[in-house]
């Protein structure tokens, strides 16, 4: 097995709250990876900065071997990483369908005569409406294809972020907390997508709070506590470690998510 | 409520309907090629001109700030620009006559070549923070205009005296707009269906989503932004043509980035046919109050009244409003409408698409299954 993403050593501060401070992690490729850790220890920033939405302060971001540290998300996403955001984030006056082709750009830019820019082009060729439409069959909201993205419930919405992340099949999918404010139905729904797309070779690193949900989907798990990667091993041993109860209990008293050691 | 779905006026009113936009369209290009022949009447012929001028600027402004959602309050920049740039290279070359309309892309050139380094400045920072740099950008150039020498300064720029007759002579202006504004339109429309306008529209909606798509956010914006601008240019370079004179305060003129916004504003911002209906309405409307009342300040302070009220009372504009109201109308004709209705598969399928607002297949079209978005 070999790493798809790593980090080396990443710090990461916001004015004087250090947010990140020498985070190492790999990530399997084939995996399904899990990153959890109490509220503030650095999740989101982590994704943030290997996304490129935030620029690190020191260390190092590697897709594939390649370093992609700093690099902009459209080269980020175009080099093979797709993410998901925790609040969802859909374009909400476009359609579902236009969602999808928005994130078709760097595959689309190609078409034409000869693979010439052509910008003027009618947005959306046959291939990528194709794939679009399985894409949203595979997550169940196939049938919205044509609604506003705003029509969309919260569940659908998160269905519609997963897909169309999908849209340019990238190596590895990012996700901040899938399972975070759906009903239990769908969140059987979202794990069994993430299976059967892990079965046909996508890397995840997921982010989530809910420790039944992560526990049973993750092979690797990662426990960041002060923006540092405290910990990583199966569920079962990270289930029974120390250092992840002091990590929850000492910041986080009420959380009733923490697994009965 | 399948019970109670009347017969499908969908599919009895889709092609007609295309038919009718179609003719409507063809309709109002041959009034807009008549007009000058009809209304010879010389202060008429410059309403047309000005009109025409005014529609192609507020398309093109809303081709950058409705479609990508930066609003742009400096757009007179472009205008300001392409009209000194023509009128400059007219006196040093010493063009007379006709000639000097061969110079007017060059407005716009010049238009997009000042948007290029703006551009990279100004859109570096959103919404408000954009807003304020293009008003200072603007004023930056307003001040360049009156104090280099090159510009003229007070008395600015003068064009040579056409010889034609007086009976025709608003007719090569007004073509010229009218080529102007039917083209700008045109690219307007092509662009909002294309994948760049599907890129703006993305960035409207959530730019940093977009850049995580793989949108290039900044080549997007910066294009959009330029392709604007050259077109405002045009339409400064013709403007000084048709009025004789460019002045710092006239070409660089405040009141033209408010005007412009307003126009897209009271039409439909973002909407490909707003700004044209808003320009319709507005430009003549100011042309009317300016002939009408003798204190100019007046024509000013009606339209920052109309822009508050525009602002409080349809903040979507006309045409999305309309639309809305139309697809409400329908709905209700539709729930108290026959009850004898043939309950077929058209009943049944608009049923399950019920909910959500279900557009047309085509990108950028928006309409509810009924409703044949009038564009």
């Amino acid at each position: 097995m070999t790493a798809l993403l790593s980090t080396e050593g990443v710090a990461k501060a916001f004015g004087g709250v250090h947010a990140l401070t020498d985070c190492t992690l790999e990530v399997q490729e084939g995996s399904i990876a899990g990153l959890i850790g109490p509220n503030g220890s650095g999740k989101t920033t982590l994704f943030n900065v290997v996304t490129g939405y935030e620029r690190v302060d020191s260390g190092h971001v590697y897709l594939g071997g390649r370093e992609i540290t700093n690099a902009p998300p459209d080269k980020v996403f175009a080099a093979g990483i797709g993410r998901t955001f925790q609040l969802t984030r859909v374009f909400p006056r476009l359609t579902v369908m236009e969602n999808m082709i928005v994130a078709a750009q760097h595959k689309e830019r190609g078409r034409g005569w000869g693979g010439m820019h052509m910008p003027l082009a009618r947005a959306g060729g046959p291939a990528t409406r194709r794939r679009a439409t399985e894409l949203l069959e595979f997550t169940t909201i196939a049938k919205y294809a044509g609604a506003l993205a705003d029509t969309l419930s919260y569940g659908q919405r998160k269905l519609l972020e997963m897909a169309y992340v999908l849209m340019a099949e990238p190596a590895i999918v990012l996700l901040d907390e899938p399972a975070g404010g759906v009903n239990p139905t769908l969140i059987t729904l979202i794990a069994d997508r993430i299976r059967q797309l892990n079965s046909q070779g996508t890397t995840f690193l997921i982010v989530e709070h809910n420790m039944d949900f992560v526990m049973g989907l993750c092979d690797q798990v990662t426990v960041l506590d002060y923006g540092t990667a405290v910990v990583t091993g199966p569920p079962d041993v990270i289930r029974s470690d120390h250092r992840v109860l002091d990590a929850y209990l000492g910041t986080a008293e009420e959380d009733d998510d923490i697994p009965a050691a | 409520m399948s019970s109670l779905t009347a017969g499908p006026p969908a599919a009895g009113s889709q092609i007609p309907m295309r038919t009718l936009r179609l003719a409507g369209i063809g309709v109002m290009l041959a009034v807009l090629i008549a007009y000058p022949l009809v209304i010879t009447d010389a202060l008429y012929a410059e309403f047309g001109v000005l009109t025409l001028l005014f529609v192609a600027w507020a398309v093109a402004w809303n081709m950058f700030s409705g479609y990508s959602g930066y609003i742009s309050l400096g757009h007179a920049v472009f205008f300001g620009t392409g009209a000194y740039a023509v009128g400059l290279l007219t006196e040093h070359l010493h063009l007379t006559g006709s000639q000097i309309f061969w110079l007017l892309p060059l407005g716009g050139v010049a238009g997009a070549v000042v948007a290029v380094p703006f551009g990279l400045i100004a859109l570096r920072v959103r919404r408000h923070t954009f807003v304020v740099i293009t008003i200072a950008v603007f004023f930056i150039f307003q001040l360049m205009a009156y104090n280099f020498s090159f510009t003229g300064g007070n008395s600015g720029l003068s064009t040579p005296a056409f010889f034609w007759s007086p009976a025709t002579y608003n007719n090569p202006f007004y073509y010229a707009a009218l080529i102007l504004a039917v083209g700008t339109v045109v690219l307007s429309w092509l662009v909002r269906g294309s994948r760049f306008g599907l890129q703006l529209l993305a960035i409207r909606d959530d730019e940093d989503r977009a850049r995580g798509l793989g949108v290039r956010a900044m080549r997007v914006k910066l294009s959009a932004f330029v392709i604007s601008a050259a077109i405002t240019g045009v339409v400064g370079a013709l403007w000084w043509f048709l009025i004789g004179q460019a002045l710092p305060n006239t070409v660089f003129n405040p009141a033209f980035d408010l005007s412009i916004a307003l126009m897209a504003f009271l039409g439909g911002f973002g909407t490909l046919a707003g700004p044209i209906l808003g320009g319709l309405i507005l430009e003549p409307l100011q042309q009317y109050v300016t002939i009408t009342f003798t204190n100019g300040y007046l024509g000013e302070i009606l339209l920052g009244a109309l822009f508050l009220l525009v602002i409080l009372f349809l903040p979507r504009g006309i045409i999305p409003t309309a639309r809305e109201r139309l697809t409400a109308w329908r709905a209700w004709r539709e729930r108290r409408g026959p009850q004898a209705a043939p309950i077929g598969a058209a009943g049944a399928d608009r049923a399950a698409a019920a909910g959500p607002v279900v557009t047309g297949p085509e990108t950028g079209t928006r309409s509810t299954p009924s409703a044949g978005s009038p564009r």
